[in-house]
């Protein structure tokens, strides 16, 4: 090889204070753990929320301690923002992409860490800082906002006339999106950097693994459409703060009540096109990094090169870049001209055939396989089966004249549910259960996981597959109590059916809890590369050290090199020399 | 990779060797390139915003009369490109290793940055003050007017400003050694780009909406 030299400037030393190492690292595997943590803790506090108001859907007249008396209305749509807020930009942004890409992007192409360390760390406290300012919201005078994850003005922009929460709470939310927005954008400049001028020798774009490929269009998503939300958090405060009506036309009233008469002018559909525009690539923000997951787990599991790495690499661009074409379809009932629906529609059916490239070819690498059915590959083929099932349901919603009379209801509830969060949370299980041993150098506990694994999977189906016969017989989402419509009251026993099955997965994440810190500090101790794969992750020890790796990596061949034919061993390591590749064949044979 | 080297090498070695190629752009570059990407985004959105609720309002008031608004404002416009010309020379400076000469053009864009917001924090108290413009009302029209502008000005004063304490910051590193000639490159990336985005507000905000006669 040429003597280039290589960028791999190693630390001198780790630092010694517990502070300087722990809590304010620069080092991207601490951060990819403190970002992992924070969505862990997200995810537990999304979780009770959905149990509160999901207990309320199903007994309303139950008493639940600390809403003084029954739930009123409006803590229910505060409990349904929070859960809907915190679900998806702490927990499937901030685990998928800022967690595992922190920690294992720099390994897998070879580097020592991200390019800009410093950059990363701040990134990690703005997200911090902006979590604890969304959960402040439950303690202001009014409490949390009470508009939905989407934050639709006008009930967002004009203040507390429109609703208890709308004062202070709502202020915070948009300042503590406005701050996530911020770190979103730095870590995704810092993803890109990392990958573009990081890789070891060797290490060709076709021959990144395609989790690295699924962090780095996502980082290309998440640096052009957060400035977006930014923007529209920028003009939102100004209407809230400034009395400016970007959002808000003249003569509304609100619980009769009107608005500062200040506001004119304004136009809510604003905010729908900026939102959206931002807020479509978010749902691949957080499903990309969890198909690069899947595929490199059913690879490693199935002993098979992946079915057609080109395809899925590609594939990963073709959805990036749809993303931003199809805003359009989550508006089809704001009054757009039916032209523009078609448009929106049509290249939205089209992003079907990237998703179907990528789930044939996921079957492709599992067919004929040597099929290991550990823990994350069961994760990993759950993925699939989700995605095909919520990828499904969307092709109904592409449509026009199927998503009207289906908009709001729970059909839209059970669609985004399996194929963005159910689909995105088995990636992120899938992936810890995967590099658990490498970032503790002990293995989690496979019984606990397989009943994790089946629990969580029925349990996924059993909410959310009854929600599409909700969603078609009409019931509506965001509503506290809609038992007092005849055709929904007759809906009571599926609401109490999805209620208890939702409390029973919920349990079963105890599972999940007690195997994750129990092998924390007593898990089965294994060696560097227990699942005989082939990437530059399982080169390095476990944990790997500060710098990750002892002598600087080369890297000779492709990704998902599993049962090349004449190789003694059915896994042949990205870093391997052809020198020691044809030492060992002599030695086998 | 050197040319000659790879030809004689076998085909299948024939890879790129890791490092800073193939795009041969230093990542300090790289992420300033990306991060003025996406701010250039969250501009775009903020005057398409703006765009939309002019366009959308019947009664869009075109206050600026040709003086002072607009003569300020070419003013500001002319000290900015010229600031951006400074910048060119000091970034040449740098890479010729002049440090002193490179110091002494950053010091001058910096001036150009300071005196394009005093100016522009003039306007806004003679805004302000005398013609009663709040974000919320102004006396002759739509009261979008006032959001719009103090929100887009705003924005980008904040961006001069800090782009002219991130010049010092540069100035005093290049200046001592510490930092070199790529970072006042990169730095003059940034002020460029604040430059650019004037050269969208001023015809936008300013010059469309000149008090008609």
């Amino acid at each position: 090889m040429s003597a280039q030299p290589h960028s791999v400037t190693h630390h001198a030393e780790a630092p010694k204070s517990f502070i300087r190492r722990y809590v304010f690292s620069t080092d991207h595997k601490v951060i990819g753990i403190q970002y992992l943590l924070l969505a862990l803790a997200a995810v537990t506090i999304g979780m009770v929320l959905s149990w509160l108001f999901r207990a309320h859907l199903a007994w309303p007249h139950l008493i639940i301690p600390g809403f003084g008396g029954l739930m009123r209305p409006e803590q229910y749509l505060a409990l349904v923002t929070m859960h809907g807020t915190i679900m998806v930009f702490f927990v499937l942004t901030v685990a998928p992409q800022s967690g595992f890409g922190n920690y294992f992007l720099p390994i897998q192409i070879g580097a020592d860490d991200m390019a800009f360390p410093t950059l990363n760390m701040l990134s990690f406290w703005i997200t911090l800082v902006a979590f604890l300012v969304l959960v402040a919201a439950f303690f202001t005078p009014g409490g949390a906002p009470i508009n939905g994850w989407t934050s639709y003005p006008t009930l967002s922009a004009v203040g507390s006339v429109s609703g208890p929460g709308q004062g202070m709470g709502e202020t915070l939310w948009v300042v503590s999106i406005a701050l996530f927005c911020l770190a979103s954008l730095l870590t995704a400049l810092n993803f890109i950097s990392t990958t573009i001028e990081m890789r070891a020798p060797g290490m060709s774009l076709m021959r990144m693994p395609l989790t690295v490929w699924g962090w780095f269009v996502t980082a290309v998503l998440g640096l052009l459409a957060f400035g977006v939300l930014l923007a529209a958090g920028i003009l939102l405060l100004l209407d809230r703060l400034a009395m400016t009506s970007f959002f808000v036309p003249a003569g509304l009233v609100f619980n009769d009540t009107q608005p500062p008469l200040m506001h004119a002018g304004g136009s809510p559909l604003l905010w729908e096109h900026l939102f959206w525009f931002f807020g479509h690539p978010e749902v691949y923000i957080a499903i990309l990094p969890a198909m690069g997951i899947t595929s490199h787990i059913l690879s490693n599991f199935s002993r098979k090169p992946i079915f057609g790495y080109k395809a899925m690499a590609y594939s990963l661009c073709a959805i990036g870049f749809l993303s931003f074409t199809v805003w359009g379809h989550h508006m089809f009932v704001s009054g757009m001209s039916p032209y523009s629906a078609l448009a929106f529609s049509f290249l939205t059916l089209i992003i079907g055939v990237p998703s179907a490239i990528k789930t044939f070819n996921w079957l492709g690498t599992l067919w004929g396989g040597k099929i290991q059915f550990t823990t994350p590959m069961l994760f990993a083929i759950g993925f699939v089966s989700l995605f095909v099932t919520g990828g499904l349901s969307g092709l109904f919603l592409a449509q026009p004249a199927i998503d009207l009379p289906l908009h709001d209801t729970y059909f839209v509830i059970a669609h985004f549910h399996i194929v963005m969060a159910v689909a995105a949370i088995f990636g992120i299980f899938g992936g810890l259960y995967y590099w658990f041993p490498k970032m503790f150098g002990r293995r989690m506990n496979e019984t606990l996981g397989k009943t994790h694994f089946w629990l969580t999977f029925i349990g996924a189906y059993l909410i959310f597959m009854p929600m599409h016969w909700m969603g078609i017989m009409g019931a509506l989402r965001r509503y506290a109590s809609p038992g007092g419509l005849g055709f929904v009251a007759r809906m009571d026993p599926i609401d109490i059916f999805i209620t208890v099955a939702a409390f029973v997965t919920g349990a079963a994440q105890l599972l999940f809890y007690f195997n994750f810190f129990w092998s924390i500090r007593h898990g089965e101790k294994v060696e560097e590369n227990p699942w005989h794969a082939t990437t530059l992750e399982w080169s390095v020890p476990s944990p790997p050290p500060h710098g990750n790796f002892v002598a600087a990596p080369h890297v000779y061949r492709g990704p998902y090199e599993y049962s090349v034919p004449g190789y003694t061993e059915d896994y042949l390591p990205q870093h391997l020399t052809p020198e020691q590749v044809a030492q060992s064949a002599e030695a086998g044979t | 990779m050197n040319h000659t080297e790879a030809e004689a090498q076998p085909i299948a070695d024939i890879t790129w060797a890791g490092g800073p190629s193939p795009l041969a752009v230093n990542k300090k570059k790289l992420g300033m390139w990306l991060f003025l990407l996406s701010d250039s985004i969250t501009f775009s959105c903020l005057l398409i915003g703006y765009s939309y609720v002019r366009l959308a309002s019947p009664d869009w008031p075109r206050p600026f009369e040709f003086y002072p608004a607009i003569v300020k404002a070419t003013l500001m416009t002319v000290i900015l490109l010229t600031s951006s010309l400074t910048m060119v020379l000091g970034v040449h400076a740098a890479h010729k290793g002049e440090r002193s000469r490179a110091v002494k053009y950053i010091l001058f864009t910096m001036l150009g940055g300071v005196l394009f917001d005093v100016i522009h924090i003039s306007e806004w108290i003679n805004l302000i003050i005398h013609e009663h413009v709040t974000p919320f009302h102004n006396p002759w029209g739509s009261p979008l007017l006032g959001g719009a502008f103090f929100g887009l000005t705003g924005l980008h004063m904040l961006h001069v400003t800090i782009g002219v304490i991130y010049l010092g910051v540069i100035a005093w590193g290049f200046g001592t050694k510490r930092f070199a000639a790529e970072d006042v490159e990169v730095s003059g990336l940034y002020w460029h780009f604040v430059d650019l985005v004037w050269m969208f507000i001023f015809p936008l905000v300013y010059l469309i909406n000149v008090a008609p006669k």
